[in-house]
């Protein structure tokens, strides 16, 4: 139960800390819309729905991208890493505070996206919905995890995507697949899966993440 | 409380800390001197946990929960309040009577009135200030301190030697300084490292 309290409080910080700087989010937004509308001039005719399918995707990888790439902004502008790891709680309740916290953002900029999507090029169905819930679940946890690995780096910048988009690859196959087939069941159990055996990793090696 | 054993430390070719023995009993007073790049910030860094010695070993007799550490940095959240950064340190070491120490720590240093406002409007003593209320929030039983006096102005700096003088014997201190004659008095060891 304090464990859940942990999380909860870092949970609540990182979502102060947005909600007073407004640093990652409005970022996000911008970025997505300004991807759909970029895609919507670019692509000639009607693009088919598998070709759309892996826009969408595209589109929200890099919008989740940017939002990873500022999660340990705070802690690494503030050196407040220091305070958080010498505090007796769980050092795992910092990464999945940090990925709640960025499941909100990515969640709130796709509340702008999908409809975007919608709009722009094709329907948004139930499978491609679940699709996205099960598919950000997996971004932010290994995104976060890996943030916080890059972080301690002077190429940070450059590390997290190098690190983050060959690991996000199997996301974006099962997302697709979710997305485009008629039984798309085989495809959201992998998006589970991966979340599953990701979400076990980053919890039970986090420790050594933020280890110096 | 604290014992260190030809205690070293290299990042990569580089040694920044050799062979350090120490004794600290618990009560104990240490007072580190040395000039700059001498190694007190990693040697305090190891005594607290935050690093880790690449020669030697160290033993602590202290847990996590059980050690305050004030760093070069106050590690306080700029964007939030002074009572909002205190509140979040106080929920994740479990604090029973969070919101009573908190009040009285921020009274004590002279933070109460401005306690909602966010720290980036604080001067850099006001922050200082709220650092050593974090550093003391769940009484730790060994205080770390690394140039604790470096950003207080002269009011800051008496109330820190105040804290400090109330604090001694009952708690282990070790703290970093350039300005030894200010904790002498308290002072039950010394080490002095060299460059």
């Amino acid at each position: 139960m304090s464990y859940v309290r942990d999380v909860g409080a870092l949970a609540r910080k990182d979502l102060l800390l947005e909600l007073r700087a407004r640093d990652t989010l409005p970022a996000m937004l911008l970025f997505v819309a300004a991807v759909f509308v970029v895609f919507h001039f670019a692509l000639p005719g009607t693009p088919s729905r598998l070709e759309t399918s892996g826009l969408l995707w595209v589109a929200i990888l890099f919008t989740a991208l940017l939002g990873l790439g500022r999660a340990f902004v705070p802690e690494r502008e503030q050196r407040t890493f220091d305070g958080l790891v010498l505090a007796p709680c769980d050092r795992s309740a910092i990464w999945l505070a940090k990925s709640l916290a960025t499941l909100a953002f990515l969640a709130a900029a796709e509340v702008v996206a999908l409809p975007l999507y919608a709009l722009f090029f094709h329907r948004v169905g139930g499978a491609t919905v679940a699709a996205v819930f099960l598919a950000d679940l997996g971004i932010c946890g290994v995104g976060t995890f890996l943030g916080a690995m890059a972080v301690a780096t002077r190429a940070r910048d450059l590390l997290l995507p190098l690190l983050f988009l060959p690991l996000a690859m199997p996301i974006v196959v099962g997302a697709v697949g979710a997305s485009v087939v008629d039984s798309p069941g085989r495809y959201l159990g992998f998006l589970a899966l991966y979340d599953l055996l990701f979400a076990v990793v980053c919890w039970a090696s986090f420790e050594y993440v933020v280890a110096e | 409380m604290l014992t260190t054993r030809r205690l070293g430390k290299r990042y990569g070719e580089k040694r920044v800390l050799r062979k350090i023995d120490l004794d600290l009993p618990r009560g104990g007073f240490l007072v580190v001197t040395g000039p700059n790049g001498s190694g007190k910030t990693t040697l305090l860094r190891i005594c607290a946990g935050l690093a880790q010695p690449t020669e030697g070993k160290i033993e602590r007799a202290a847990t996590r929960a059980q050690v305050g550490y004030l760093g070069h940095e106050p590690l306080v959240y700029r964007e939030l309040t002074a009572l909002e950064n205190l509140e979040l340190y106080g929920r994740l070491y479990r604090l029973p009577e969070r919101r009573e120490r908190i009040g009285m720590l921020l009274e004590r240093f002279g933070l109460w009135e401005a306690r909602h406002e966010r720290v980036v409007s604080y001067s850099r003593g006001m922050t200082q200030r709220l650092a050593l209320c974090r550093l003391l929030l769940h009484e730790p039983e060994l205080l770390v301190l690394d140039e604790p006096y470096s950003a207080l102005d002269e009011a800051g700096a008496e109330l820190l030697d105040a804290q400090l003088s109330e604090l001694s014997g009952e708690r282990t201190f070790l703290l970093s300084t350039h300005d030894p004659a200010r904790v002498d008095p308290l002072a039950s060891d010394r080490l002095a490292l060299a460059v």
